[in-house]
């Protein structure tokens, strides 16, 4: 395989994107930390969970998938205050990641999202990696019915459904693959997200 | 002499997935193909539905703000072992804007090719003073520079006598959450690359080289450590490069 010495120089000359790798199965000392998953502290009492297990072709839970949820605030705004990687236990910054546990399952504290715009429903957007994935998934967790919902093919939609399954709470499973697959998204326009 | 059938087989594999991307029509795609057989652990992991176009709304198109005070490299009291080397390079965006005040993330096995990571069985030596795991923020030019040990290549199960080529692993946030990017990377020459399943999952041959850091003797310090620069360019859904129509040139 023939080598260039001038990869990088070539690379900041035409800037062209970087090709994703997968996140592999040792990111679970690097990339997980404390409060991770608690992007509202869980006794704030606007605070609602947002939980599910990540399964994979053959149905099985995936024990090494990690989650990034991010949304707006409870009035539907993109929050710009720092602190995702330091929680100072009040604040509340709109990103969450959490690692799953070994029967594929994760689970956040958040605030449910406001709108985004008069007509739309809140939605969290959550970014999938594993071991096997080489490149991550977008999908989201709609609260309430939405007009992108109906750009869905009618039998996938409830996937991009949050489902209220208890006080405060809502399950959001992920299927990567097979029946039920979760609706995946592409905002880059070519098909491959 | 090692019986190499199932890695002949990965390679074959591999050729005939290149073959076939190169005679699609259109572009190449720029990441790696989700369902990539040769990576066994992608079978029951990629979708198989198409990806449905949805257009990023207002919260899709900015990131979260991570702070200045979040560099959490990891020091220990005494000197790893292995080559010390030094990383460093700017993360862009598609026109070539620097991606600022960003976390960089970044994880990597030891020289010896061992994480610290509770799963690696591969039975080569950890290193206590070395825990392989960094974070910092770009600056106002988009760069980051971190010193850190040549990691070793080290084996896995994908199939017999599979080994990766020795990697870095990145965690990257652009100005927009659709710029995210998971990725690896590189270092050049690197023997395995061939027979790595991961890597040539990026099925365009110039998109792989992007991976690969080049070696720059102007980022080398005398008496200390190897310099490797290695940029990162995050195109997110703003800077989709569109081929100008016919007529269009100013």
């Amino acid at each position: 395989m023939p080598e260039r010495n001038d990869s990088g120089a070539a690379q900041s000359a035409r800037h062209q994107q970087t090709p994703s790798q997968t996140v592999g199965p040792f990111f679970g000392y690097a990339l997980p930390y404390g409060g991770g998953a608690e992007v509202a502290a869980p006794w704030s009492p606007e605070a609602i969970r947002l939980h599910g297990t990540v399964t994979d072709g053959a149905g099985e839970p995936v024990p090494d998938a990690l989650l990034e949820i991010w949304g707006a605030d409870a009035q539907g705004r993109p929050i710009d205050a720092r602190g995702s990687l330091h929680r100072d236990g009040h604040s509340v910054t709109g990103f969450g990641r959490a690692a799953v546990d070994r029967d594929g399952h994760y689970s956040f504290t958040t605030v449910r999202p406001g709108a985004p715009a008069p007509g739309r429903a809140p939605y969290l957007l959550v970014t999938v990696f594993a071991r096997g994935l080489l490149h991550h998934l977008f999908t989201r967790a709609y609260f309430d019915d939405d007009p992108f919902l109906e750009t869905v093919a009618e039998d996938r939609r409830d996937t991009l459904r949050a489902v209220r399954d208890g006080e405060r709470s809502y399950r959001f499973d992920v299927r990567l693959q097979g029946d039920g697959e979760t609706v995946f998204l592409d905002f880059i326009g070519d098909g491959r997200g | 002499m090692t019986d190499n059938t199932e890695q002949d087989q990965i390679v074959a594999e591999i050729g005939a997935l290149h073959t076939t991307a190169t005679a699609a029509a259109g572009p190449l795609p720029v990441h790696a193909l989700r369902d990539f057989g040769p990576y066994r652990s992608s079978a029951l992991r990629h979708p198989t539905h198409e990806l449905v176009r949805a257009d990023p709304e207002e919260i899709e198109l900015v990131s979260p703000a991570f702070g200045h005070s979040d560099d959490l490299t990891i020091q220990h009291d005494g000197e790893p072992l292995g080559e010390r080397i030094i990383v460093t390079g700017r993360v862009l965006d598609g026109e070539g804007r620097p991606v600022r005040n960003q976390l960089v993330e970044v994880w990597q096995a030891n020289s010896a090719g061992r994480y610290v990571h509770k799963r690696d069985q591969h039975p080569a030596p950890l290193d206590p003073n070395f825990t392989g795991v960094g974070r910092t923020i770009t600056g106002d030019d988009g760069s980051y520079r971190f010193v850190t040990i040549k990691p070793g290549p080290y084996p896995w199960k994908n199939h017999r006598n599979a080994w990766r080529p020795a990697h870095i692993h990145f965690s990257l946030f652009g100005s927009e959450f659709t710029q995210r990017l998971v990725t690896q990377m590189y270092f050049p020459s690197d023997p395995l690359f061939a027979l790595d399943p991961i890597y040539q999952s990026i099925v365009d041959p110039d998109a792989r080289q992007r991976l690969i850091a080049a070696y720059d003797h102007d980022v080398s310090e005398p008496e200390w450590a190897l310099g490797y620069r290695w940029d990162i360019v995050l195109t997110g859904s703003k800077a989709t490069w569109m081929e100008p129509e016919e007529g269009e040139h100013a």
